[in-house]
């Protein structure tokens, strides 16, 4: 009997639910850092950044409607589909890495334990950030967070798992829709972690996922006028950043500058909008008074 | 205007009409539909798709204010872009369309004679015609009895359309098939036909009310009657595909098939139109892309 063929795996984009090729066709070789061939990865092109955001668009509202709690509850299935699967990704960190996948699996269950913990947030966020303001005159007066739509990420290049759901995970939590654009030499998790997210429950959309190069799709990303925030956390050429701020302020985005830091609290209210109400109270109510 | 058939003629040449080969119809469609069209091509189908559009609202909720609101869009649909051709609306509408757009190159269409089913008696389909071209409706959408149609009686259908050509005096017809009704496309090319020696001046694919709208190879096979229709009589009559085409990309296909099957002397509004709505912001968006360098969103066109 002759040896078994192992079977390789075709590492795809996660669009709008979907694991589909690039729009181009093209793929590159991703590599250990010694240059030993891993896997063949879609490279991504502008159309796979319009039909991301697209998707994102589209699932962005029926997202932010869900109900925090199932929000929650969804976030923390991620968190035990990466349970379930952290043998694989350990050992896809490591070859990412050149290391043994007994070092990385630490850095997977890191990343497990960052979910579980912006699962948690998703039913909090509108208490602590939000909540009445005192005014002086006869109204009730209330601030609420709420998602600022769909939001474009570079991740980070060096840190392709836990950097990636770090930018992630409180971006959703929120009820925002995400596009991210993996690490571009160690995509391979990031395209893995599209797996554990479809398997979540979590819709299509909410989260996309592409592989290529950052100088080619972070320009589009910047510039899509349907884009409201952009998180350069993974931009390393300091050039780059300032063109990509400068697009990102044409159409009025959001954004978070490469080197930010912060705690769970400041990633979380980085992609949210305030809606300020106001309501008359007590007798200016009734009687038409306070005007 | 027409042919000078008498029905009972229109009907038994439409009986003889050769059928379809669907297969070859749609591998047609599916390839004038493969075209890339880029760059300056792209601006002026863009251009173009947008002067051919009728806007249409057709809803039970349309109001006098939203109306009005459609029409300042059909005049002026985004900075430098050129207006549409017409706002296609209901009677009750058409008075207020008319009104909003006086003084502009926009026409008011109005749909008529029991629209989207046409199962009412003919006076009330006459009445219903007048009423629009009253209210200043530049152009009629009627659509025909598929009841009458489908049970075989051709030569009533044909007198049908013959009235309400007659009622819409000085405006323009357009004979609504409503394709997803008539089922094959043998019966296509058969209502094609009985629609043009009748006196259609356009025949147009569907109400949008039913759930088989316009499609390309169904189109295609309209511009293939239309285009066999003048070279038989030398009237030449528009086609109007409607329902269903939302994206730039489709109304790019269907141009393509208009420059392939018909040629440029249908490439303008007078003789082709996209029954749409929702595909105009669309092409705005598509054309905001164009002119600014980057992908353009929903919140940089107006919410219909």
């Amino acid at each position: 009997m002759s040896e078994r063929l192992r079977v390789k795996k075709t590492y795809k984009l996660y669009v709008g639910g979907k694991f589909p090729r690039s729009e181009s066709g093209r793929s590159y070789p991703v590599t250990t850092p010694d240059g030993t061939e891993l896997a063949n990865a879609a490279l991504a092109s502008r159309k796979d950044v319009r039909d991301a955001v697209a998707a994102a668009r589209k699932a962005q509202g029926p997202w932010a409607a869900q109900n925090a709690y199932l929000r929650g509850q969804i976030l923390y299935r991620a968190a035990e589909m990466l349970e379930g699967r952290s043998g694989q990704f350990a050992a896809e960190l490591a070859e990412a890495a050149g290391a043994e996948a007994r070092e990385t699996l630490g850095t997977v269950e890191e990343a497990i334990d960052r979910l579980v913990h912006y699962a948690g947030w998703t039913d909090k966020v509108a208490s602590v950030l939000g909540g009445a303001n005192p005014v002086s005159g006869p109204y009730f007066n209330h601030s609420k967070p709420e998602p600022l739509g769909v939001v474009g990420v570079v991740a980070p290049q060096d840190d392709p798992l836990v950097g990636l759901v770090e930018a992630l995970a409180p971006a959703i939590a929120t009820g925002n829709a995400v596009v991210v654009v993996a690490s571009g030499t160690r995509p391979l998790p990031a395209l893995s972690f599209g797996e554990v997210l479809a398997t979540s429950d979590l819709p299509g959309g909410v989260v996309n996922v592409l592989s290529g190069k950052v100088a080619e799709l972070a320009p589009w990303l910047a510039s899509h006028a349907d884009l409201n925030g952009l998180d350069l956390c993974g931009v390393e050429d300091a050039d780059l950043a300032a063109e990509l701020e400068a697009e990102a302020a044409g159409t009025l985005k959001v954004v978070r500058r490469p080197g930010g830091s912060g705690g769970p609290l400041d990633l979380l209210r980085q992609w949210i909008e305030y809606k300020t109400v106001w309501h008359p109270a007590g007798m200016a109510a009734g009687v038409g008074g306070g005007y | 205007m027409g042919s000078i058939l008498s029905g009972a003629e229109a009907a038994s040449l439409v009986r003889s009409l050769p059928g379809v080969d669907a297969v070859g119809l749609e591998a047609r469609a599916a390839d004038l539909g493969s075209r890339s069209i880029k760059k300056d091509s792209k601006a002026w189908a863009i251009d173009t798709a947008v002067g051919m559009i009728d806007l249409t609202t057709l809803e039970g909720a349309d109001t006098p204010g939203k109306v009005r609101n459609l029409c300042a869009k059909a005049v002026r649909p985004d900075l430098e872009a050129p207006p549409v051709a017409a706002v296609c609306v209901y009677p009750a509408m058409a008075g207020v369309a008319s009104e909003a757009l006086s003084g502009s190159p926009v026409k008011v269409a109005s749909v008529a004679t029991g629209f989207p089913a046409g199962q009412v008696p003919l006076e009330v389909r006459l009445a219903d015609t007048e009423a629009a071209v009253r209210e200043g409706a530049d152009e009629v959408d009627m659509v025909i009895n598929r009841g009458q149609f489908l049970s075989g009686d051709l030569e009533r259908v044909f007198h049908e359309i013959r009235a309400v050509k007659a009622a819409c005096g000085e405006a323009r017809l357009k004979v609504i098939l409503e394709t997803g009704e008539l089922v094959t496309y043998d019966n296509v090319r058969r209502a094609s036909f009985l629609a043009m020696h009748a006196g259609a001046d356009f025949i147009k694919t569907s109400t949008g009310k039913v759930g088989v709208n316009a499609t390309l190879p169904v189109t295609l096979l309209m511009m293939q009657a239309v285009r066999d229709f003048r070279a038989a009589t030398g009237v030449q009559v528009g086609v109007k595909p409607a329902g269903g085409i939302r994206t730039t990309k489709d109304a790019v296909k269907y141009l393509v098939s208009v420059n392939e099957v018909l040629g440029e002397d249908w490439l303008s509004p007078h003789w082709f139109r996209f029954g749409a709505s929702s595909l105009l912001n669309d092409l705005l968006m598509q054309r905001q892309k164009l002119t600014t360098g980057h992908y353009s969103g929903p919140d940089y066109v107006t919410v219909d």
